[in-house]
Formats: C-alpha cells, sequence, structure tokens
C-alpha cells in the first residue's frame, strides 16, 4: 500500500467538498433572494454567516467527540463542514459589504462589520456547547 | 448586494452556474488550504487569511469593474464569478470557528490578533479591489 496522499490531492475528496459547497452556495443565493434586506443592514449575509458558523462549530466538536478524523467522520466534515458550511458563508460579501456601508455612513460600516464578526464567535461557540452538551446527554458509551 | 433580487438577467441558468461556481470555489479552497497548510504551519491558522483577503480582493474588483460597466452580461459575470466562486472559495464559518477554538486554548491575544487581521484585512483587501475595479472600468 502506498503511503497515504494528503487530503487535497485525493480527488474524490475534492469533489466531496465541492458537492458541499454547491448546496451550501445554492442556500446562500436562495436567501440572498428572498431575506428581506432592512435599509443598511445585509441581513441575508449575516443570516447565513451565522447559521453556518452555528453549524460548523456544533459538527466539529460533536465529530471529534465520537472519534478520529476518518472514514465516515472524516466525509461528513468535509462534505457539511468545509464544504457546505463554506460554500454557505461568505467572507468576501461581507468584506465587500462592509466596504459599501463605510462608503455611505461610517457607523453603519463599522456596526456591520463587528457584530458579525462578535456574532460569529457567539454562534459558532454555542454549535461548540450544544454539540458538547448533547454528546454528555447521549451518556458515555463505551 | 451581490445577488440583486429579481433582476431580469439572473435566470435559471446564470443560478445553475453560480451553484456549480461556488462548488468549484469550495474546491479550490480546500486545495489552498491543504496546501498552504503543509509548506507553512505558524501558530495563527494563516491559511483561511490569505483565502478570505484574496477571495475579498477579488470581489471588489468584479464588483468595482460591475459597477462602472453596467450591463446584463457584467451583472451575470458578477453573480457567476462573485456570488458564486468568491462566495464558494472564501468562508466566515471556519473564520469563527478558528477564533473560537484559539479562546478555548486560552490563547486570547492570538484569537483576537487572528479576528482582527481576517477583518482589516479582507476589508483592506475588498477597498482595494473597488479601487482597482473602478480605476480599470
Amino acid at each position: 500500500m502506498s503511503a497515504p496522499r494528503p487530503l487535497h490531492h485525493q480527488p474524490a475528496l475534492v469533489a466531496l467538498v465541492a458537492a458541499g459547497g454547491a448546496a451550501g452556495t445554492a442556500v446562500r443565493v436562495a436567501a440572498e433572494a428572498h431575506l428581506p434586506r432592512p435599509v443598511d443592514l445585509p441581513l441575508p449575509t449575516l443570516v447565513v454567516n451565522l447559521a453556518g458558523a452555528l453549524v460548523l462549530g456544533a459538527l466539529l466538536e460533536g465529530l471529534s467527540r465520537r472519534g478520529a478524523d476518518r472514514g465516515r467522520r472524516r466525509a461528513a466534515r468535509l462534505l457539511v463542514g468545509t464544504g457546505f458550511c463554506g460554500g454557505l458563508t461568505t467572507y468576501s460579501t461581507f468584506a465587500v459589504e462592509v466596504d459599501l456601508l463605510l462608503a455611505g455612513h461610517l457607523l453603519a460600516g463599522v456596526g456591520y462589520a463587528l457584530l458579525t464578526v462578535l456574532l460569529g464567535l457567539v454562534a459558532a461557540a454555542a454549535g461548540v456547547a450544544a454539540a458538547a452538551s448533547w454528546s454528555r446527554s447521549a451518556g458515555a458509551r463505551p | 448586494m451581490v445577488a440583486q433580487r429579481g433582476g431580469p438577467t439572473v435566470t435559471a441558468v446564470v443560478v445553475l452556474l453560480t451553484v456549480v461556481a461556488g462548488g468549484l470555489g469550495a474546491g479550490l479552497r480546500f486545495v489552498v488550504d491543504g496546501a498552504l497548510r503543509a509548506r507553512w504551519a505558524p501558530s495563527l491558522p494563516v491559511a483561511t487569511t490569505v483565502i478570505n483577503t484574496t477571495g475579498s480582493f477579488g470581489l471588489g474588483l468584479l464588483v468595482g469593474l460591475a459597477q462602472a460597466h453596467a450591463s446584463p452580461g457584467t451583472e451575470a459575470a458578477q453573480v457567476v464569478l462573485g456570488t458564486g466562486f468568491l462566495g464558494g472559495y472564501t468562508t466566515f464559518s471556519t473564520a469563527s470557528v478558528e477564533v473560537v477554538a484559539l479562546l478555548r486554548e486560552g490563547r486570547r491575544g492570538a484569537a483576537a490578533l487572528h479576528a482582527a487581521t481576517m477583518l482589516g484585512g479582507s476589508v483592506l483587501a475588498a477597498a482595494a479591489g473597488l479601487a482597482g475595479g473602478t480605476a480599470l472600468a
């Protein structure tokens, strides 16, 4: 058996990430099209970014509590985490939105930037805490 | 703002291409992230910072160009390449989880530095892209 190739050199795993990324992008596009956009707040981007941070935090914590990163756990991490959550969320749209808001109202741009980053940390931490709590309530199985 | 709702040029074909481009962007992120981490292992997860700042520069450039050359074609290109490809390439979820991981390790300074360089770098890169796109147009 040959030495294991790095994950990012394995076409099947890159394809898994791409499939999840396409699905996440589809949800993001739907959110951008249908969620309301109140004055001065790019709500759709905020919502998808917070949702993705929450899910990724829960997923990675839940998977790591179940065991080593291999087999189905690795596939789930790449498809749902790196792929779906990464495709659902976007830093580029967020950054450009901050610049466009800054050009109009300094406070709106600064407020949107700090709100997004701080709530993103809260969402990711809440996901981690939720997964930890589920693992505990599921009992310490052998 | 990137995917303008209900625009006549945002057809089913554009949506399909956007979704495919998002998958390609995510695949590229996985490859770039792996390549950077294999060659370079500093104490901060800078691969995500590199990905998000380069993607933000690219989107700024696209938006700047599209603002100066408003047409159905440039709008469709902005949606497919910007919302799709660069949206799939960059990631907010990993950026947030990385900062939380640093905080859980008790590395508050590193966490603050990582969050600040990600935000500051991406916003500055997007501004440079916007200025460049407008100047090129």
